[in-house]
């Protein structure tokens, strides 16, 4: 039978996305505990990369590893700048290191303390971002700090109040507001909305997917919350052991798990 | 990275959408690794302008058929060769970020089902997809506005988030979300389940222009009225053959 495309070549399509981060067989272990094996991603730009797994899946290590948190045992992570150069980020000269990790990415950690500056107020924690990158008009940080509590939702009259005073949920939109304000392209968060109570989480991600889509971010989001990938994830990755077992479209892998893992994951959770 | 498989267009074919000899089975491991196999050699050719029918019985593999069409579904083999802006490429070699551009420009969906945004107002949700194009907001929502008016869709909702529509409700925002885009393949899930009989006859109108504007539509209806209406062939799951609307249907 003659088929439409017997006659066509098959030829490589050229990717017109270049990647914002590939990671390539990267490698970490803790003696004998092996938390990261030969683990390989690619991000492209805007994109939502949500990574699931059990506790010790693996998964906290490996972003970890690739904000450079951590030495990684192989492999590489290398990453795009806005001057279009290909970095390899474990390699780099720390002091350029540091000065990406301000400027270009930001870390959303699971718990806002570890963050946040508990012991100075919430203007500053946003302003001195901003100071970190040259911000030096007192009257323009203090404004674009108060511009940034306004995007995650927090009255302006609390700038001059401390974390401590602030409810979980606020500190953790206080902790986004501090990561976003310097206009950073990747962001990697863990778990972002852990410990929060289900009607704090939805306001959250509410707000977390709309700052993505306008602020055009890439992110790598770790978590094992099901119902969290599905509305933010543009694409999965499933750890078990160390090891990507899965990946795939969100939709792909949630609606048609094809690891046993995956299939249990699903499955043990409560449909919404 | 691996390579996608993708075709010079070739000219000795005008068919949009192309699955060629799909097999999908799914294997439940919780289940003692028990294999169901839905998809056992399916192929469908769909040419602009045209709209194919799935029919058969629940269970049939209609909707497996469906979702592997917009690669929700991944098969175990056979090829999905979509014609893709200049190219033919085949879903099944896709890598993610092909498939969401291809989702983005190439092929729509109409689910039955709406997965609900929190806060975000039915106006924004259906305005998506034109706005991730790159058209200017106010245009999207010009054209959604249309849309919504045409489907009866009360103009005190717009502002709402749709978490506490009706299943109809729901439903005419899927379909004005999906057909405010202009896409070459549209994939329609029921989208008359729930609908009364004036908003049926508005969404049997829609089609009929998108048929005429050359896109090729893939639906499964179980409205029987429907599909006899809209529909030019029907692949018929179950038995696994083709026939042409009128032949075998009288």
């Amino acid at each position: 039978m003659i088929t439409d495309c017997d006659e066509a070549r098959l030829i490589t399509m050229q990717d017109r996305l270049v990647p914002l981060l590939t990671v390539e067989r990267l490698s970490k272990a803790y003696g004998a505990v092996v938390a990261c094996d030969r683990v390989s991603l690619s991000l492209y730009p805007g994109q939502v990369l949500g990574i699931i797994g059990e506790s010790g899946s693996g998964k906290t290590t490996l972003l970890k590893a690739i904000a450079t948190h951590l030495p990684i045992d192989s492999g590489r992570v290398c990453y795009t700048s806005t001057a279009g150069q290909a970095l390899d980020l474990h390699e780099l000269p720390l002091p350029r290191r540091r000065q990406l990790m301000r400027t270009e990415w930001g870390f959303v950690q699971q718990n806002p303390r570890d963050g946040l500056r508990m012991n100075v107020t919430a203007g500053a924690n946003i302003g001195e971002r901003l100071m970190e990158v040259g911000g030096r008009h007192y009257g323009q940080i203090r404004q674009t700090a108060g511009l940034w509590l306004d995007q995650v939702e927090i009255s302006q009259a609390r700038m001059d109040d401390f974390p401590h005073t602030f409810s979980g949920g606020m500190q953790q939109r206080l902790q986004l507001a501090r990561v976003l304000v310097t206009s950073p392209r990747l962001v990697l968060m863990d778990e972002p909305t852990g410990g929060l109570d289900v009607s704090v989480q939805a306001k959250l991600l509410d707000l977390i997917r709309s700052l993505v889509r306008t602020l055009q971010l890439s992110v790598i989001l770790v978590t094992h919350d099901i119902g969290v990938v599905r509305l933010l994830a543009h694409r999965l990755l499933v750890m078990q052991g160390g090891q990507v077992v899965e990946a795939g479209l969100t939709d792909q892998v949630l609606d048609d798990p094809q690891h046993p893992y995956t299939q249990q994951l699903v499955s043990a959770t409560l449909v919404p | 990275m691996t390579s996608t498989a993708i075709s010079p267009s070739p000219v000795s074919t005008n068919s949009l959408l192309w699955a060629d000899n799909l097999h999908k089975r799914f294997i439940l491991h919780a289940q003692g690794g028990i294999c169901l196999p839905v998809l056992k050699g399916t192929s469908l050719k769909v040419k602009p302008g045209e709209c194919v029918i799935l029919q058969g019985p629940s269970g049939s593999g209609k909707s497996t058929f469906m979702r592997s069409l917009y690669a929700n579904y991944r098969v175990d083999s056979g090829a999905i060769w979509v014609k893709h802006g200049e190219n033919r490429i085949d879903l099944t070699q896709c890598q993610p970020h092909e498939l969401m551009a291809i989702r983005q420009k190439t092929i729509g969906y109409v689910s039955q089902f709406l997965r609900v945004i929190p806060r975000v107002p039915a106006l924004e949700v259906a305005a998506e997809p034109l706005m991730e194009l790159g058209l200017e907001a106010a245009a999207a929502r010009d054209n959604v506005r249309s849309l919504f008016r045409r489907l009866n869709l009360p103009e005190r909702l717009w502002s709402l988030s749709p978490t506490t529509f009706s299943g109809g409700e729901k439903q005419r925002l899927n379909i004005a979300r999906a057909f405010s885009v202009d896409f070459p393949i549209l994939l329609l899930d029921e989208p008359t389940a729930a609908l009364d009989a004036a908003n049926r006859e508005v969404v049997i109108e829609l089609i009929e222009e998108k048929k005429a504007r050359g896109c090729a539509l893939i639906g499964i209806f179980h409205d029987e009225q429907v599909w006899q209406r809209v529909g030019n062939r029907v692949l018929t799951f179950g038995r696994e053959d083709e026939t042409a609307l009128g032949e075998s249907h009288e």
